[in-house]
């Protein structure tokens, strides 16, 4: 009702969805900017920290993220491209799917740092650590990051999911084609978030 | 709406090369030491963004002004960070 | 609610956005950013005079030298209230969420902002965070300062300090969301013709703002959320006992709350173009300066946030760094107050209320300003830091500036949002007292602060006695200046003339509509042909005498 054609109206969404997203940046970057200050001053304790964690499992997840991204893209491209309402629904829920597998994954590790007893604060023992106050803050910046990335992911889900059930009907029109771009966007940039999570986490050691 | 979609091989090989770019960077993280370990593993990344947000997100055929905000995001970033480390650097100089 | 005292009695009125619908549902589920920008308005206006109770038993205390009239302890509260309040929930959202929601659609010549759904949900979240606010102040409140500083915030205080950052977390939402509506709104809406180089000033200081709102918030939003963390663990990055270090919280709270302070300024600073033009019927001197030094405020002000740490052990190179980068960004607000002067010079100046806070508003900025650039000055910092200086020179700046632009803007405009002009001798004499209230409450706080009065402290040396009891007068009187409008405006909803159109003969796309506009803002889309404040015109100044009531 305030636009004064689809053009306007899928100009503003886009302008507006990538606004958000420098938002996001600057979001994570604060975390961001404390997490690369006590690398720099305590380079040995966050290596341990490190090493501490599971690469190969990192690995895994960063490669199942990257697919979902893949999967994203092509859902995106069947709504540009006029395809076919089942075909956006399948590549949604893909998209879907994985990022809730790399969800599960998570849990899976946070289950392994609870029994190695590697939880800041709430059940933190560091015997084997040469310096386990420093080590404690890469894992308290480990679980704040990947936590927050997390709930991103978990709230990207959500609406992928409400989206694709939109598909269902069939007057889902070109508005929702926009919408679909959009989130795309989102999931993408959720998606790069993990991207340099992964190396400044995992591969510090 | 617009013209020059990008067609699904060109989405299928950035996968390919995101994937091969992942694997670089592990091996890239046990084979380096110290500060060349860190600058390939964020070099390795930054690339990796680069092709999520060229292709993926479509910033090749975005306008100008998109591209600026993008870029404006990360330009914020990099006062916060360039500016507060000045600071911690600069510490009992 | 007081919408509603607008008779019915009077003969037929046309359709606009308030009597199409009177149902209470109509207004709170309303998308209509008019609607949206007048319950702002009475949430803000609220929330204003809550946050002044704390400072009138500040300066009901500061009357003696002991703390005689409260304790030490509640004393940090009553501050911490007072500032936390005034500066998230009154400051920041004032004039974009009011006069910006309302009038920013208008002045380019569009139906409503680009995302109208999310400019509800952004009041919704500035009213649930101003509650959430509110909850830690019925649980005794926070003694931290509104900065929150570590390891005292994190270690030390009490549990009211959860609704608290909460409430400003959410309320930090609300100011992004707002800001990216904003940003989409100009540059997707403009009206056919409606250049960025015909765009009224107010605009750009609009989109600024927005700028900042979108840029700095997010950072404020996750600092608050690593210091809940840290007071819920008691682990954490700013704790010195772990190897954390106080500083990079302060790093990390001042990047958003510098820009914030610009955040509360510029928006009033687009307020003064329009009225100063306005009111002396002449085109705005330097359009293009006053345009690009909002722009470069906006940005500027993010490089110099360090000057708030110049002694909290920041090193002294990141110091002068920040100090010289201070400096600089004062040269486009020194711009503006150059080329508003330079639009009054030989204008024909039209002494109406709106115009008496427009000078006020010149006049204490520029005190303001210049304190700021004292204060900028590393060596001089090192002895006014944390005394009455500091908050002598703020209050310059957030109410002999923003607020008197806001008070400026609310008389100018509210013919167009309500259809009524306000009890013009009212508006002068109360103009005159906040001025004259004002002054005489912070004037002798620079004086307190140079000998020494230390901020944020219950007690002080007796000698600073004289100084205190002149301070704690001028806030009556200044007390007064602020409620007569309260009163005052509220009756001329139901008693002073209907306004037309136009009633200052001004230029703008909002006075082409109808006052009160219509729910779809403009009767016929309008286009533009011209630059903005085309005042040199015969026509312009021949329609203004007639439609004045």
């Amino acid at each position: 009702m305030q636009f004064d054609d689809a053009e306007q109206q899928h100009e503003a969404a886009a302008l507006g969805m990538w606004a958000f997203l420098a938002t996001e940046i600057l979001f994570f970057g604060g975390v961001l900017t404390g997490f690369v200050i006590y690398r720099h001053r305590y380079l040995e304790a966050f290596a341990e920290g490190g090493k501490e964690l599971w690469p190969w499992i990192g690995t895994a997840n960063t490669a199942v993220l990257l697919l979902s991204s893949f999967a994203m893209a092509m859902a995106v491209h069947e709504a540009e491209t006029q395809g076919r309402r089942k075909h956006i629904a399948r590549y949604l829920l893909l998209t879907a799917l994985l990022g809730a597998t790399f969800i599960c994954v998570k849990a899976v590790e946070y289950t392994i740092d609870w029994h190695e007893g590697l939880i800041p604060s709430l059940n933190w023992h560091p015997e084997h650590l040469s310096h386990p106050d420093q080590t404690q803050m890469f894992f308290f910046f480990y679980f704040f990051l990947t936590i927050l990335h997390a709930i991103h992911m978990t709230a990207g889900i959500g609406v992928i999911l409400i989206v694709a059930w939109q598909t269902r009907r069939p007057d889902f029109s070109s508005e929702k084609k926009t919408t679909v771009e959009m989130l795309g966007l989102y999931w993408h940039f959720v998606d790069v978030v993990w991207i340099f999570l992964f190396p400044l986490l995992y591969l510090t050691a | 709406m617009t013209e020059h979609k990008t067609p699904t091989s060109t989405l299928f090989a950035t996968l390919i090369a995101l994937m091969v770019l992942l694997a670089l960077s592990v091996v890239a993280s046990k084979m380096l030491q110290g500060a060349a370990a860190t600058t390939a593993a964020l070099a390795i990344a930054v690339a990796k963004a680069l092709l999520v947000g060229w292709i993926f997100m479509d910033l090749r055929r975005s306008s100008p002004l998109t591209r600026l905000i993008a870029v404006s995001g990360l330009f914020w970033l990099l006062i916060m960070v360039v500016l507060t480390a000045m600071d911690f650097a600069t510490r009992g100089m | 609610m007081s919408e509603n005292i607008v008779q019915p009695e009077l003969p037929l009125q046309r359709l606009n956005y308030i009597n199409h619908d009177w149902s209470v549902w109509s207004w709170i589920n309303s998308r209509d950013h008019k609607r949206i920008g007048v319950m702002y308005l009475l949430t803000i206006t609220f929330l204003f005079f809550l946050g002044s109770l704390p400072a009138i038993l500040i300066r009901l205390e500061l009357l003696t030298p002991a703390p005689n009239l409260v304790t030490r302890e509640i004393y940090n509260r009553l501050f911490t209230m007072h500032g936390v309040t005034m500066v998230f929930f009154f400051l920041v959202p004032s004039i974009p969420t009011s006069l910006g929601n309302f009038l920013l659609p208008m002045m380019i010549g569009a139906r409503d902002l680009a995302f109208p759904r999310m400019n509800l949900a952004s009041y919704y979240l500035f009213l649930a965070g101003a509650i959430l606010a509110l909850v830690s102040l019925v649980n005794g409140g926070v003694d931290t300062g509104w900065t929150f500083y570590t390891p005292y915030s994190t270690t030390f205080s009490n549990s009211a300090m959860t609704p608290m950052i909460l409430g400003i977390f959410v309320a930090g939402f609300s100011s992004i969301f707002t800001g990216l509506n904003f940003i989409v709104t100009v540059h997707t809406m403009r009206c056919p013709g409606m250049y960025w180089s015909r765009l009224p000033l107010f605009v750009w200081s609009m989109y600024a703002t927005s700028l900042i709102l979108v840029l700095a918030t997010p950072v404020l939003a996750i600092t608050l959320l690593l210091v809940a963390a840290e007071h819920w663990f008691q682990v954490g990055i700013f704790d010195p006992k772990l190897g954390g270090d106080p500083l990079l919280y302060q790093h990390l709270f001042w990047f958003y709350s510098h820009p914030a302070v610009y955040i509360m300024i510029l928006p009033s600073m687009g307020v003064i173009s329009e009225l100063v033009t306005t009111f002396s019927r002449k085109h705005v001197f330097g359009y293009t300066f006053i345009a690009f030094s909002s722009i470069a405020i906006a940005v500027l002000g993010f490089l110099v946030w360090g000057h708030h740490m110049f002694v909290s052990g920041q090193s002294m190179y990141a110091g002068m760094v920040f100090s010289v980068l201070s400096f600089l960004v004062a040269v486009p607000s020194a711009i503006k107050v150059f080329n508003w002067t330079m639009t009054l010079h030989k204008g024909s100046l039209v002494l109406k209320t709106p115009l008496l806070y427009a000078l006020g508003f010149i006049g204490l900025f520029t005190i303001g300003g210049l304190t700021g650039l004292f204060l900028a000055a590393l060596a001089v910092d090192v002895h006014v830091h944390d005394t009455y200086f500091v908050i002598a020179h703020f209050h310059y700046i957030m109410v002999g500036g923003t607020m008197m632009a806001y008070l400026g803007g609310v008389h100018y405009w509210w013919p167009k949002i309500t259809g009524r002009m306000y009890p013009e001798g009212w508006g002068v004499f109360s103009a005159v007292l906040v001025f004259f209230g004002f002054n005489l409450t912070f004037f002798p706080q620079f004086i307190l602060g140079y000998m020494g009065m230390v901020r944020r402290v219950a007690d002080y040396d007796p000698q600073f006695q004289v100084l205190n009891v002149l301070s704690t007068a001028g806030a009556s009187i200044l007390g007064v200046g602020f409620l007569l409008p309260l009163c005052y405006l509220l009756w001329s909803l139901r008693y002073e003339p209907i306004a037309g159109d136009n009633p200052w003969g001004a230029t703008g796309l909002e006075w082409k509509s109808p006052s009160p506009p219509p729910e779809l803002n403009f009767e016929t889309p309008p286009t533009v042909d011209g630059p903005a404040y085309d005042y040199d015109t015969e026509t312009i100044h021949q329609e203004g005498k007639k439609k004045h009531v």
